[in-house]
């Protein structure tokens, strides 16, 4: 491959919003309400429209000729390289919003130095990107603080989200091999620059929504390496069933 | 009797230059959700460039039954329209 | 107001939809009127939002990234459809949180082809390719019906699903130019999705009650048997297109009649799954319960907060 390191900086990316747009799209036709319903499915098509513009994009550095869906598609479980967060579970909508607004405020944050990226095309996706992920945030963010300062039980749904998933955010600020060397071409952003801005902005909506910060102290990583929760075998099992069963097919 | 998100209605422009128009409805807890929610049910295909909600109780509307009262009377007041004035066809632009 | 003012009333109603004028909510009306098209207008949207659940079963499992944006768009769609449909019938004073009720205690109706269940990939063909042919054929004649709330809605409809048919088409004609395996599924799928399909159009003429009332308030332009007829001829030549068989061994071209002849349907399967029998009616409506169910102290959560957030600007302002 011409170009290991850019691929793998942008697979880390694009895995995340494949991922976390796969687990959207389960909920479609099962939200709390229509219009709701429609609101989440409009995230999942960003996502998933994100994703193919970076598959899209990576497929070319590929010696052999591949496409998207190859890549989508095609991989074993340990060379999936998105965040452990985008893989949890819809167990609630309160952890539907809070993992979608942990993700929401880094993906914001991303997408605003990615747009300085001196690779073009990774600039330009950047650039359209932006739009949407501003209104993913605004969306998720007036929910937790819906559901944080709404009922009792809201509340207490919602802290029990944010507790659980808390421990999955550390994760986004580990540099891997290809992002060290991607922050060192100036094509990659280097997140550890913000990680003080993000949990100051997550600290400020959640205590805006009554909730408490995540206590613990201890974080979970290894997405990154390819290390998954067991969660994610369920999801490839579902996203990879048609290529699996049927393979070598024109769709 | 359980409460429910109230009923909004959605005006959209579609582009600068055309006034609001009436799109539909939907229902939304506050205002900021109703203009979210009709973002993402009125505007998927790119429709529109700005987007008024308000509640539907709000809007106060003609009784129908007075439609006689309220509306006939314009209809015979032809003078209003320019066709009442006769004029000789040679007149350009008027 | 007495019976004769009524009767008076009627007839001034009737004369305006003759002379093709809209009625709006706030005309006057029959009440027969009214709940006729709480009925006709709810049992659609519910058919959306019931017709979500099987396309949507498959939307982690398309095979492409293509069809899987493709397909969560169109599902979306059915959503949005939903909810005009809701909100038009809204406007003849009912709320949306009733017409639901009807809907998971069973007393409303939707449409049985939902009823089906969508096993296969290419059943996501089918179902866009016939159920939704199916479906426009009823709804662009409902485009000039007499209430303006619900022609509004089908208009927009009609719009927005111009695409659902062509992306079923698409994904059934991709299988027919594939594998053995992929036309034996698209095949398969059609066989299944035939019959239910020409059951869409309701039971036969012969059979099919308040129909003069519908014509006349323009709820129904077409009988059941004219909207199937039309269905069939303009279908069979897009099956020849795929390549894939309709499985009727009647089926045959009249040229005496311009259209083709077909066989018998089996209605008795079509009351067995209209009076709540067919093989997914239970999991649907479960599957409706459960997303309302699920999601009320959702709801509750968002009113009370809306509730705190005007107290508050009701202080600062005090």
């Amino acid at each position: 491959m011409k170009n290991k390191n850019l691929y793998n900086y942008i697979l880390g990316i694009a895995d995340n919003s494949l991922i976390l747009g796969q687990r959207l799209g389960e909920l479609c036709g099962h939200g709390p309400n229509l219009e709701t319903d429609i609101a989440l499915t409009n995230i999942s098509l960003d996502l998933l429209g994100q994703t193919r513009n970076y598959y899209q994009y990576i497929a070319r550095l590929h010696d052999k000729e591949k496409t998207e869906d190859d890549i989508a598609f095609l991989r074993s479980e340990r060379e999936y390289i998105n965040v452990l967060l985008v893989e949890q579970p819809n167990t609630h909508f309160g952890f539907v919003m809070a993992r979608q607004f942990f993700y929401d405020v880094f993906h914001l944050m991303l997408m605003e130095k990615l747009q300085e990226s001196k690779d073009e095309t990774l600039s330009a996706i950047a650039k359209k990107a932006i739009k949407e992920v501003s209104y993913h945030f605004r969306f998720s963010s007036d929910w937790v603080k819906r559901l944080g300062d709404g009922t009792k039980e809201s509340h207490y749904k919602m802290q029990e989200a944010v507790d659980e998933l808390w421990r999955f955010t550390d994760e986004f600020f580990h540099l891997t091999e290809a992002d060290k060397a991607m922050i060192e071409a100036g094509i990659g952003v280097d997140v550890s620059n913000f990680k003080e801005a993000y949990y100051i902005k997550v600290s400020e909506i959640l205590t805006e929504a009554t909730l408490s910060i995540g206590a613990s102290k201890y974080f979970q990583k290894g997405g990154k390496q390819g290390i998954h929760s067991e969660h994610m075998g369920f999801i490839l099992t579902e996203l990879q069933y048609m290529q699996r069963t049927y393979p070598n097919m024109k769709w | 009797m359980k409460k429910n998100w109230p009923l909004w209605e959605v005006f959209v422009r579609s582009k600068n230059g055309l006034e609001h128009r009436h799109f539909g409805s939907l229902h939304a807890s506050d205002e900021k959700m109703a203009l979210e929610n009709a973002r993402d049910v009125y505007t998927r295909r790119n429709e529109g460039v700005s987007i008024w909600v308000v509640k539907s109780i709000h809007i106060t509307a003609t009784n129908p039954k007075n439609n006689g009262e309220l509306f006939e009377p314009a209809k015979d007041k032809i003078y209003r329209h320019p066709t009442f004035y006769k004029l000789p066809d040679e007149l350009k632009h008027m | 107001m007495n019976e004769k003012d009524i009767k008076n009333l009627e007839e001034i109603f009737e004369q305006r939809i003759a002379r093709d004028e809209k009625i709006e909510p706030k005309d006057w009306m029959p009440e027969k009127y009214r709940q006729t098209h709480i009925r006709q207008i709810s049992q659609h949207a519910h058919s959306e939002i019931v017709g979500m659940l099987p396309e949507g079963n498959w939307i982690t499992r398309a095979p492409t990234l293509r069809r899987k944006v493709a397909l969560l768009a169109k599902v979306q769609d059915e959503a949005g459809h939903g909810l005009y449909l809701y909100s038009a019938t809204e406007t003849l004073g009912i709320t949306r949180e009733e017409l639901y009720e009807q809907l998971h205690s069973g007393k409303a109706k939707y449409s049985s082809i939902f009823n089906y269940p969508a096993i296969t990939w290419a059943d996501m063909g089918a179902i866009g390719w016939l159920v939704d042919g199916a479906a426009i054929i009823n709804q662009v004649a409902l485009c000039t019906t007499s209430f303006g709330p619900y022609a509004r809605a089908m208009v927009r409809i009609c719009k927005e699903e111009s695409f659902h048919q062509r992306q079923g088409f698409e994904i059934l004609l991709t299988l027919c130019n594939g594998t053995e395996v992929q036309k034996a599924m698209a095949q398969d799928s059609l066989n299944r999705w035939w019959w239910p399909s020409l059951m869409m159009f309701g039971p036969p003429d012969a059979e099919s009650t308040h129909t003069e009332q519908s014509m006349k308030w323009k709820l129904k332009r077409k009988s059941n048997d004219d909207l199937r007829q039309q269905f069939i001829d303009q279908t069979i030549p897009q099956a020849e297109i795929l390549g894939i068989k309709v499985p009727d061994p009647d089926l045959k071209w009249n040229e005496k009649r311009k259209s083709y002849d077909f066989g018998e349907i089996d209605w008795e399967e079509f009351w067995q799954v209209v009076k709540g029998h067919g093989p997914c009616n239970k999991e649907r409506i479960n599957a409706r319960i459960d997303a309302w169910e699920k999601g009320v102290w959702v709801r509750d959560a968002a009113l009370a907060y809306a509730e705190k957030q005007s107290d508050k600007k009701l202080n600062k302002a005090v």
